[in-house]
């Protein structure tokens, strides 16, 4: 039996990377194969954390060129106006081009219905999906993470979708060492999720070492909310409270950023990033688990969605 | 270390990142393994305990059944078994993880392979009372085929034989005479249970006999970066950055992921397969201007001349280059359901490089559990591993897999509808007949 020869300790290495350049590193990886290998990619951004993580790498990716590829927001209509300031205010300052899929339109021509609970995360996936073929996006960045969900560890890297955008969790492709396989057939495309292996707190920890900048509601502030299923939701024109809730103000933070309507708020007085890192790591409650109505309307609630093409 | 403020200083305090996957026959305690692991190194939030115990409960189960944990799609937990590889995340002090939890079943060795190409560490999980069986054997070859640097046999269920040091040593010597046979460079064996949490994540006080680490040690412990100047240094070009701006009207960058070994600020590159040759000008890290960038980093390399480089090719030190050709001799993983068979025409992906290419011969299948040969099988089919011959359309700077899990592995791929058809690896390997003594006199493996 031969042994390892070079043998040192982790640490001492000095060719260790650290494991947020590791991951940045596979990460801006996934990108370039992107680049080199497909027609028109676009990037799924909603100004929420993930999407703006994927927007900075993709920055460092290529630069000083400028992104070679577009951006794609499904706006649900009842999104935080920080958040949409927030996309504006990016898109102009790297000059990028943005394209926006209205969930807001589609039901007011009738193609879509409100649901009875008043939830629109749903509805994104039949604007999202017409977006991709009106558009003839051949692959489609998301922001989804592996530690999300138990779905969403079952998810390739590159994901192949059909016409139709589902995802088949039977008919996945091997992935194997960093051969990323993006061929499909015209109509076809692929889902790419370049942060697959980062986990909340990896994130968190690469927003603090690359100051990148948030919207601000992800940081503690006060804010007139209503609990409902366990959660605190902001008061709005979007359809909350009900007559039978009440509206308090509250020192809040959001984990996740979504649609309002399904986006729940935590209690937190963390107005930096090293005390949302601190609280996140001492958190005993999942990203998801904490802050997302829709994941819990049954047990394969996510696995559904993306099967009909969410993402 | 179950106050949040010492998990906070825990997680926050890991600096580096292992790549391990997991591999049991289907009652081998595979799940409860990984359950313990996750649970045990506090990784398993409440409300996803909640999620498991709510569904446990709807199913008419008394105790939490873990193994829900990890099974995430509806058939899996339907049928109990799981179908697919997931991956887990978890972290201590010392290390993050990242777990590629795979299937045990014999129908789904492709995602075994799946799962060990990333990984450098297999953790080859055994039940005490039966020992070394024919899936145990399977998994050993997968991951001495994969070259995985570090494999971990795991003797569960030991509370069920009586925590007896004879037997754990009896299948220990077993395994271990059998995986060094293939060349798997390191072993360690450790006897435990899943169940009872014995040498999982705590020292096992009805193992006295043991004085190794328990399996969270070693995964704490193990080595994960080799020393790359020793290796051969290997850059595909991944993309050509030209922003042709007023601010960057001349800068012509390579960019891509080093795939091997150190690259230098003033070193004499040749370009692979043109056989052109530069010196190297700058190096631009994401960001920061560096002298010197190693595997696996993402760069930018910049040259003195102005040649044709795109997507593709292959940039190495001049005294080192590997030689290209069109004839590549590999044994291969195959892994999709439609057959790969003698004269038929695919697309290989190399690197960043993808070219057509035509089976000429498959000379021989390996079955798995006894190792034996069968020569000129005329196809493959899923989950076979056999020897395969291909003409490629263009030349190929290919590595042998040994010397670079990297530069050594490439797809094949069906052109008609893009389905990944095999995983290949370069070389010479077990696989090849007579070639299990060439194995053995290798010093060591670096990528």
């Amino acid at each position: 039996m031969t042994t390892v020869v070079h043998t040192h300790d982790t640490t001492d290495s000095p060719f260790a990377l650290s494991h947020l350049d590791s991951l940045e590193s596979e990460a801006v990886h996934i990108f370039r194969e992107v680049a080199g290998e497909f027609e028109r990619p676009v990037i799924l951004f909603s100004g929420g954390k993930d999407s703006i993580v994927m927007l900075h790498l993709a920055l460092k990716a290529f630069a000083p060129a400028p992104i070679p590829f577009t951006l794609l927001h499904v706006d649900t209509g009842h999104n935080f106006p920080e958040v949409i300031e927030y996309r504006d205010r990016v898109v102009a300052q790297h000059g990028l081009r943005l394209h926006v899929a209205s969930v807001q339109e589609y039901i007011d021509a009738g193609k879509l219905r409100e649901r009875p609970d008043g939830t629109r995360n749903p509805l994104q996936t039949v604007p999202l999906t017409e977006a991709i073929q009106q558009h003839r996006f051949d692959a489609v960045f998301g922001g989804g993470r592996r530690d999300e969900e138990k779905a969403r560890a079952k998810e390739r890297v590159f994901s192949l979708r059909d016409e139709f955008s589902q995802w088949d969790p039977r008919r996945q492709r091997p992935e194997l060492w960093q051969l990323y396989n993006g061929r499909h057939a015209p109509g076809e495309h692929v889902r790419v999720f370049p942060l697959s292996n980062w986990t909340e707190l990896d994130v968190w920890q690469y927003i603090q070492r690359e100051k990148i900048e948030l919207p601000e509601i992800y940081f503690a502030h006060e804010r007139e909310v209503f609990a409902r299923s366990g959660m605190w939701l902001t008061a709005g024109e979007w359809g909350g409270p009900k007559e039978s809730e009440t509206v308090e103000k509250r020192l809040i933070r959001y984990r996740t950023v979504g649609d309002m309507s399904c986006t729940g708020a935590v209690d937190s007085d963390a107005t930096t990033l090293d005390a949302v890192i601190a609280e996140i790591a001492a958190s005993r409650l999942t990203e998801r688990g904490a802050t997302r109505a829709d994941d819990k309307l049954s047990e394969a609630a996510m696995e559904d969605r993306k099967r009909e093409g969410y993402f | 270390m179950s106050t949040s403020t010492e998990q906070l200083s825990d997680q926050l305090a890991a600096t580096t990142l292992l790549r391990f996957a997991t591999a049991g026959s289907v009652d081998d305690g595979k799940s409860t393994l990984v359950g313990r692991l996750l649970h045990d190194s506090k990784s398993v939030l409440a409300d996803q305990l909640e999620a498991v115990e709510h569904a446990s409960r709807s199913r008419g189960q008394e105790a939490p059944d873990l193994a829900l944990l990890t099974d995430g799609l509806r058939a899996e937990r339907e049928q109990g078994i799981t179908i697919d590889v997931a991956y887990r995340y978890f972290a201590t002090p010392r290390r993050r993880f990242i777990l590629a939890d795979t299937p045990g079943h014999v129908q789904y060795t492709r995602n075994m392979v799946t799962g060990a190409s990333t990984a450098e560490l297999a953790v080859v999980l055994v039940d005490a009372r039966n020992g070394v069986v024919e899936q145990t054997r399977r998994h050993a070859a997968v991951a001495a085929l994969l070259r995985v640097p570090h494999v971990v046999l795991a003797v569960n269920k030991m509370d069920l034989v009586e925590y007896q040091e004879s037997v754990f040593a009896a299948i220990a010597e077993e395994f271990t005479t059998y995986a060094s046979e293939l060349g798997v460079p390191e072993i360690t064996a450790i006897p435990i249970s899943a169940l009872a949490g014995d040498n999982v994540v705590e020292p096992s006080a009805n193992m006295d006999w043991y004085g190794g680490p328990t399996v969270l040690e070693h995964l704490e412990t193990v080595p994960v970066s080799h020393d790359l100047t020793a290796c051969h240094a290997r850059f595909p070009v991944q993309y050509v950055i030209r922003p042709q701006t007023a601010e960057h009207p001349d800068y012509r960058g390579y960019a891509g992921q080093i795939a091997a070994g150190a690259f230098r600020v003033g070193e004499e590159i040749t370009v692979l397969p043109s056989g052109k040759k530069s010196t190297i000008t700058a190096i631009d890290a994401l960001g920061e201007s560096v002298d010197i960038a190693w595997a696996p980093q993402s760069v930018t390399i910049r040259l003195a001349d102005d040649i044709d480089i795109s997507r593709g090719d292959l940039l190495a030190p001049s005294g080192d280059a590997p030689a290209t050709s069109q004839d590549v001799e590999a044994t291969v993983c195959h892994v999709a359901d439609q057959p790969l068979a003698v004269g038929q025409r695919v697309l290989l992906k190399h690197t960043t490089r993808t070219v057509k290419a035509i089976v000429k011969d498959i000379p021989s299948r390996l079955t798995l559990d006894d190792l034996s040969q069968h020569p000129n099988p005329g196809q493959l089919v899923a989950n076979d591993i056999g020897r395969v011959v291909v003409r490629t359309a263009e030349p190929l700077a290919l590595d042998a897999y040994a010397d670079s899990r990297r530069t050594g592995s490439f797809l094949l791929i069906d052109p008609a509808d893009g389905t990944t058809l095999a995983a290949g690896m370069a070389g010479e390997s077990f696989a090849t007949a007579k070639a299990v003594a060439a194995v053995d006199e290798e010093e060591g493996w670096d990528f």
